[in-house]
């Protein structure tokens, strides 16, 4: 944990700056990108990918902003998604509000965990992030609504707005698309706050903060829940996107694969998390039709990552001359 | 000691009585009477291991007194949280330079400013909303001699550098008592100077308790002196009393002295 907050320290050195110059053609590159992807690539591929960065980059939030290690973010995502495919299928409602019953239900979630984990520091933190996170698994392995092992299946995508059918074309792409991005932007915006500023003062010295007549519990609770929100919203977008929500999304080992994600791709960077989720989801892709067990792999990718490259793909590149040239960070 | 002896005694805004610790059945600190006056250096001195810094550690509440009571301004802190005592005007430094190093030293005193203003809660403005508080940080880092690094990474100052650093967040917070924990340790003699002249200046109208091993800094601008040994007050009163006290030479220097 300890190393943990070490790196995010580091990684997240030089945020503090506004994108100027070549930050903001990187900005018009990724932008660019999300346009053109659907036409190159398989849409729910890339929409998958869009869902992964964005619950990484919930994630980096609060590992790379705040210095808080979660190991329960498994149950923001794949409660959200139970939820919005709950309200989408059963209830019946418009795409857009059961992404929101989503959000909503994942940041209460966020509350009450966050509210009983923030009380403990370091590997303490983690261990009852994942000890709640278990419970509420096996919650969703009980409850009625969730159906069990099987999941919610053939979750509709329904009419964003009543207006725009999400079955129809590059619909949900776009729909998913401009979600993406406007999330980003406010975990950008987030970052580069007031708020932020204090956040990050916690992550560095949590001492000298509370010295300074800061109540760090209720940032980091604000953090936690923020950063359950954008999880949830993260979620609850997979559930319409792949029409079906289960177990998988709220078990430990999703929790697992979004500290991986992070870690491989950059703490403390915007583009990191995103990056490492576009690495894991296309490994994963990849092996799922040949005989390589997918969990080695990504065991040998995790393992190489911490030995070689700690501050993750993204972190690596904005030390070298090109990626402060371009402000990565 | 010219400084000390002033006819009217200023107010006092920081007192504990019957102040103890204890850590699992041994005794840290035991018994702590002071009385911390407005306009007064006080230094806190003793041997290594003498609970001076688990007496800083009482009174910003950072730990939980097993026994006694302090009061600031008044109050009765004994139960407080620390960063309510921090909000009341009790500020204090750290022993180990307690700065933010990935913050620039701009934003590290800013960091602090931010509280007061008001300016701590805001996640949907832009950084532009603390420009603003940059004329008050700028005039601080300009007084403690700062301005050079103003857009330096804490981290990469010196450590002499990151500690005037962190008296200057200190200051942003203009607290109505400072506890500084060996300011001056580890710094050369030119920055000694320098920072003995800015608590003497700060002192002026506000009360400062330190914890000091550097003697000649303490005989040079400290009012009155506290000597603790195994966490217990040994002597006190102004430096020619104290350091005249045979107990106290016996203390710093071992039993034939």
């Amino acid at each position: 944990m300890a190393n943990h907050t070490q790196a995010a320290g580091k990684a997240g050195a030089a945020n503090v700056a506004r994108p100027r110059g070549a930050g903001w053609v990187l900005v018009l590159i990724a932008l660019a990108a999300l346009i053109i992807a659907p036409f190159v690539s398989y849409p729910v591929f890339v929409m998958k990918l869009l869902c992964f960065g964005l619950f990484a980059a919930a994630f980096n939030l609060l590992l790379g902003f705040t210095g808080l290690l979660s190991f329960g973010h498994a149950a923001f995502f794949g409660g959200a998604a139970y939820f919005t495919a709950h309200a989408a299928k059963v209830w019946g409602w418009q795409p857009e509000w059961a992404i929101l019953i989503g959000v909503a239900g994942a940041a209460l979630l966020g509350l009450v965990m966050g509210a009983i984990a923030i009380r403990r520091q370091g590997i303490y933190f983690a261990m009852i992030t994942l000890a709640l996170s278990q419970m509420f698994f096996f919650a969703c392995l009980q409850m009625p609504f969730t159906h069990g092992e099987d999941g919610i299946q053939s979750v509709p995508k329904g009419s964003l707005f009543g207006v725009i059918e999400l079955n129809q074309g590059l619909n949900m792409y776009w729909f998913v698309a401009v979600v993406f991005a406007l999330a980003l932007w406010a975990i950008w915006l987030i970052v580069h706050s007031p708020y932020g500023m204090i956040l990050k003062a916690i992550r560095e010295n949590e001492q000298r903060a509370i010295s300074l007549g800061y109540s760090v519990a209720r940032y980091k609770l604000g953090a936690f829940v923020m950063s359950a929100a954008f999880a949830g919203l993260a979620g609850g977008m997979k559930a319409l996107v792949m029409e079906f929500a289960t177990l998988t999304d709220v078990a430990w080992q999703m929790s697992g694969e979004v500290i991986l994600m992070t870690l491989l791709g950059g703490i403390g960077t915007m583009a990191g998390p995103i990056v490492g989720a576009g690495v894991i989801i296309a490994l994963q892709n990849r092996l799922a039709t040949s005989d390589v067990p997918v969990t080695v792999v990504t065991g040998i990718v995790f393992m190489i990552c911490v030995l070689l490259f700690r501050r993750g793909i993204v972190g690596e590149l904005a030390d070298t001359r090109l990626g402060r040239m371009l402000g990565l960070r | 000691m010219a400084q000390a002896s002033t006819s009217t005694e200023p107010r006092v805004v920081l007192t504990a009585r019957g102040l103890g610790k204890d850590f699992f059945g041994f005794t840290a600190v035991n018994n702590v009477n002071l009385d911390v006056h407005h306009a007064r250096i006080h230094a806190l001195i003793g041997p290594n291991g003498a609970g001076k810094t688990t007496v800083f550690n009482l009174l910003t509440k950072f730990l939980q007194p097993t026994r006694g009571q302090i009061t600031l301004l008044g109050t009765d802190i004994t139960g407080t949280r620390p960063d309510a005592v921090a909000r009341m005007g009790l500020v204090r430094s750290f022993q180990i330079s307690a700065v933010f190093p990935d913050l620039t030293v701009l934003e590290n005193v800013r960091v602090a400013l931010q509280r007061p203003a008001g300016l701590h809660v805001q996640f949907w403005r832009g950084m532009g909303a603390l420009d603003r508080l940059n004329a008050r940080a700028d005039e601080l880092i300009d007084n403690l001699g700062l301005a050079p690094w103003r857009d330096t990474r804490a981290a990469d100052l010196s450590y002499g550098r990151k500690r005037v650093l962190e008296i200057a967040t200190t200051l942003a917070l203009d607290p109505e008592v400072l506890l500084l924990d060996e300011p001056m340790a580890g710094m050369g003699h030119e920055d000694v100077h320098m920072v003995a002249d800015i608590i003497r200046g700060v002192a002026q109208s506000r009360a400062v308790l330190m914890v000091e091993h550097n003697l000649s800094v303490v005989a040079d601008i400290c009012h009155h002196v506290t000597v603790l040994q195994r966490g217990e007050i040994l002597a006190e009163g102004d430096y020619a009393t104290v350091s005249a006290d045979p107990r106290v030479r016996t203390a710093y220097m071992g039993s034939e002295a």
